[in-house]
């Protein structure tokens, strides 16, 4: 077997050595009732042609984004990653290291961290970000937690604009626990959550551009938030907004996180993406995750360590911030090699195309009889009005090769008032030829 | 100003001091933010003119401050600081319980596939049949290599894992009227992520106590359940390379007293395919496909944590799940009732998916048996190898898949666990895990994996022999000063945590340093 080192040979002459006259000995201490007592419903091995043969059939079932016109967002955004990206992700020493417990052979990914952590922190225009979390959803949840440790105070508003799936993790997470108080679904970005704000308020959570593409101007809330003693929360599910849009840390935010996939990362049907959190200084000590900090070495070369593990599980077993052991590292470096070759220059560039495409596609849009806009304001993403049911015409356009946005309903069942609604993205992968496409089926179907 | 080898600057010359240029094939390299600036971009976009009106006044007005790098500097960069790390293709990586086996490279190709790599979550289900069907086919694997009921994917880690087992568990009690149960038993030798999910769920830890051999007596189990206890949570192998001899009586126990079995799958590279943790009792496991089946562990993630569940605990298993419906695949995002809810937006780690999928086709049900086997015969041949000059603290029965001694062999020496694996990296090997379990005194936990060859196993032997004689031969310095051969020597992590610097500061940072 081809991952398999040992001849029947090799294995004899461990056995000797051992001591043991064979491997089914070494298995003494399992009750004989459950060892090799069965036969799974699963093949041999199988060559390499042979499992390439298997994967690529399922893979050939499933329409990919490229295939033709695409307009999902959402959360999770279809972008150009530059080919150096991936090449670079897939280097041995990159791809198969381990966590970097022993700093001086991990200085690669430590060192790293320490500039993904500073590219975060200044994109997010944060203090403190941490060395990644498993994705935005989970990130938003413990947020949350760490707004609860830092005010000592129950109650969490989740605002309508936010992501339904991030909602929905964080209601997750707190089940049993006193306080949370989501908001009904603002897709006409309606609503005051300063009406829900009181004394006991630990956090306010708000996405922006929000979950139906509205930008949302948070200073005064924060202001609010923190009159209150409550903490505010910025949620960016779409990072590259941040090339043209301003940073959440000069809009009042305490804790930001993030959506990282945008940057580095393909859309591979969810995950794996990558998490960003960072927050201000003085709570750095309440942050989840790892943390990558500079020191030196013994002859004073300088260099970088995880950090703060007090704060950790391994160290504070059942006292830690949270029960994470991983973070999102490859991930985290795909990240970083596509914003290191995007830089300040580039990543303005690609916001403004972005916004730009999504001018383009809102005006198309709203210029098809029936069909109404309900963004005044948007980065690359917005919502319409349909007047049918927006899942049913997504299906049959997609029966058309066409993958015309996320009805609203898949995410939000059973409330009428959603059914209608279909969000929509564009890119800079999306094309004039695109728009066109989307568009005439459109009207085809409503005609 | 200094200059490395590209006749780059190391530094602005007043940044103050940058490590050097190191040599020709042990290079470092400065930092992103020393090297890269405003101006430069490895990308080619034309800059387009935007109408700000439907930005809502929030076009942004703090300043990025992100260099930028053409792709020949990036390559370089990411090449150089690569060439820091060390890895499984670079050498034996024998950390215990991280199971840190070889990566197949067929696994990254399939990953690639625009078929899986370029389908979005909200994609209508009938556009990713594929998907699912590879969701499908790895429950599939995971349930029959377990003899369970159903199994949850969409926990992105181990840990997130065990709080997805552990909140189905307290779903079932508060279904049955057993809420009242608020503590959870775990041994003193169990990962840190076990005591920290139960806390994190509101539970109190309740302490076990391992016997003389390493492991758990039922008897001390039963004197710690009671009608409080929700759980146990339970490492099978666990962390102490030792197989739960009175498991089945412990999982019985547990039952009769009304509470679950969660077992920390993370040792389940010792025994897939030949010992099926169902037929042991367990009611949830989590699987890590990161370390069982071979998905990279990337420089610490990402992780995918899958956990497998009982019947009496499937139906409160969380969303989304795939269910078939004839020749059709369904993507099952909302329940009413028994589901404890969403651990995540989305499905889980799709990518993790179909690189462990890839590898358990590779070797199918024979090659993982014989994985399985091959990773317990290596553990023990390292033993029966070493076990004259270092002292293993539990001798009761043969290890599985790693290996672990405690630190009496150095008594006297003057030389610490610490310092062994530091000596260890200067011959050129990754240490194993250190201090870990807690349960003995300067914990070597060793585990080689079953893709280590005879021939690099008896050279690891040989360099632990060495090491361990050199140590006892009082020659104390070259462990204490160690390591010597690594890019850097021991870092200050002391002073990282008292002054913690955790972004670059450009000038005010160097100024800072400077007094």
């Amino acid at each position: 077997m081809r991952y398999l080192p040992h001849s029947p040979a090799d294995r004899a002459t461990m056995l000797a050595a051992i001591g043991a006259p064979s491997v089914d000995t070494l298995f003494s201490a399992v009750p004989a009732s459950v060892l090799g007592t069965f036969s799974p419903d699963l093949p041999d091995h199988q060559p390499e042609f042979a499992v390439e043969a298997h994967m690529r059939a399922l893979a050939s079932k499933n329409h990919a984004a490229g295939d033709g016109p695409f307009f999902i967002g959402a959360g999770a955004y279809r972008h150009h990653v530059p080919a150096s990206v991936d090449h670079l992700i897939q280097r041995s020493e990159w791809l198969t290291a381990y966590t970097p417990y022993q700093p001086e052979i991990s200085q690669g990914t430590l060192q790293m961290l320490f500039e993904f952590q500073t590219q975060v922190a200044n994109l997010l225009g944060m203090d403190v970000a941490n060395a990644s979390m498993y994705d935005g959803s989970t990130a938003t949840a413990e947020a949350v937690l760490m707004a609860r440790r830092i005010t000592k105070k129950d109650k969490v508003i989740l605002s309508g604009g936010l992501h339904p799936q991030y909602r929905d993790t964080v209601i997750t997470y707190l089940s049993g626990e006193e306080g949370l108080e989501c908001l009904s679904p603002s897709p006409e970005g309606q609503g005051d959550i300063l009406d829900h704000l009181d004394d006991n308020t630990a956090a306010i959570v708000i996405q922006t551009p929000d979950f139906y593409g509205h930008l949302r101007d948070v200073s005064k809330l924060a202001d609010a938030a923190h009159e209150k003693g409550a903490l505010l929360i910025i949620v960016v599910t779409e990072i590259v907004s941040l090339g043209l849009i301003e940073a959440p840390g000069a809009m009042g935010a305490d804790i930001v996180v993030a959506e990282g996939q945008s940057i580095g990362n393909p859309l591979t049907y969810g995950g794996p993406y990558v998490g960003l959190l960072a927050c201000r200084e003085k709570f750095v000590r309440q942050m989840p995750g790892r943390l990558c900090g500079e020191t030196v070495d013994a002859e004073g070369k300088r260099g970088f360590v995880l950090t703060l593990s007090t704060r950790e599980q391994h160290i504070r077993r059942e006292k830690a911030t949270s029960n994470i052991c991983t973070n999102s590292g490859l991930c985290a470096l795909a990240f970083s090699i596509h914003l290191s070759l995007l830089g300040e220059q580039g990543l303005t560039r690609l916001a403004k195309i972005n916004h730009a495409q999504a001018c383009k596609l809102a005006d198309a849009l709203a210029a098809v009889p029936g069909v109404q806009l309900l963004n005044k304001s948007f980065f690359n993403e917005m919502t319409v009005r349909l007047p049918v049911a927006a899942a049913p015409l997504v299906e049959k356009l997609a029966a058309k090769g066409i993958l015309a946005g996320l009805p609203v309903s898949r995410l939000e069942p059973g409330k009428d008032e959603v059914e209608n609604l279909l969000v929509l993205a564009a890119t800079e992968l999306m094309t004039d030829a695109h728009i066109e496409a989307l568009t005439s089926a459109i009207k085809g179907e409503l005609a | 100003m200094s200059m490395n080898t590209q006749g780059r600057p190391t530094a602005p010359a007043h940044t103050g001091s940058v490590s050097a240029s190191g040599s020709a094939l042990l290079p470092s390299e400065p930092l992103l933010f020393e090297i890269g600036d405003h101006d430069h971009s490895g990308v080619d976009l034309p800059d387009v003119e935007i109408n700000e009106d439907r930005l809502a006044g929030l076009r942004r007005k703090t300043p990025l401050d992100l260099p930028g790098l053409t792709e020949p500097e990036a390559m370089r960069h990411y090449v150089r600081l690569s060439r820091q790390n060390y890895s499984i293709d670079s050498g034996m990586y024998p950390l215990g319980s991280c199971t840190m086996k070889h990566n197949p490279r067929l696994n990254e190709k399939m990953a690639r596939l625009p078929g899986f790599a370029d389908i979005h979550p909200l994609q209508p289900v009938s556009t990713v049949q594929g998907a699912l069907g590879l969701i499908e086919q790895l429950g599939h694997w995971l349930m029959e290599l377990t003899n369970t009921a159903a199994v949850a994917m969409s926990p992105k880690a181990g840990a997130h894992g065990e709080l997805c087992g552990m909140m189905a568990i307290k779903a079932a009690h508060e279904a049955k009227g057993q809420g009242h149960r608020k503590v959870v038993l775990v041994p003193e030798s169990a990962h840190g992520t076990n005591p920290a999910t139960a806390a994190f769920l509101g539970y109190s830890v309740k302490s076990i106590d391992a016997n003389e051999n390493g492991t758990v007596d039922v008897a001390a189990v039963k004197a710690a359940l009671s009608d409080d206890v929700a759980a146990i949570m339970l490492t099978n192998p666990n962390t102490c390379g030792l197989f739960e001899s009175q498991i089945i009586e412990i999982a019985q126990a547990v039952h009769d007293a009304g509470a679950y079995f969660y077992c920390d799958g993370a040792n389940f590279n010792a025994i897939m395919g030949v010992v099926r943790p169902g037929d042991l009792g367990i009611d949830a496991m989590h699987i890590n496909l990161h370390k069982t089946f071979s998905t990279p562990h990337g420089g610490g993630g990402p992780g995918s944590g899958p956990v497998v569940l009982s019947e009496a605990l499937a139906p409160f298993a969380p969303v989304p799940f795939v269910r078939r419906n004839g020749e059709t695949l369904e993507m099952i995002e909302h329940v009413e009732g028994g589901s404890f809810g969403r651990l995540t937006a989305f499905h889980g780690q799709m990518g993790m998916y179909v690189r462990a999928l890839t590898y358990m086709l590779s070797h199918g049900k024979d090659g993982l048996a014989q994985a399985a086997r091959d990773a317990v015969l290596n553990a023990n041949y390292i033993k029966a190898r070493l076990q004259d000059l270092f002292t293993a603290p539990f001798n009761g029965q043969p290890v599985m898949h790693e290996v672990l001694f405690d630190d009496a062999f150095l008594k006297g020496t003057g030389i610490s666990t610490l310092d062994f694996a530091k000596a260890m990296i200067d011959e050129g090997f990754h240490p194993m895990t250190m201090y870990f379990p807690l349960v003995v005194h300067g914990a070597m936990l060793i585990e080689p994996t079953e893709s280590e060859s005879l021939h690099t196993l008896d050279f690891f032997i040989e360099t632990m022999r060495e090491l361990a004689t050199d140590a006892k031969a009082g020659n104390a310095e070259r462990f204490t000063a160690a390591p010597v051969r690594a890019p850097l020597r021991r870092l200050d992590e002391t002073r990282a945590a008292r002054q913690p610097r955790l972004k670059w500061q450009g000038d005010a940072q160097a100024r800072q340093a400077a007094q």
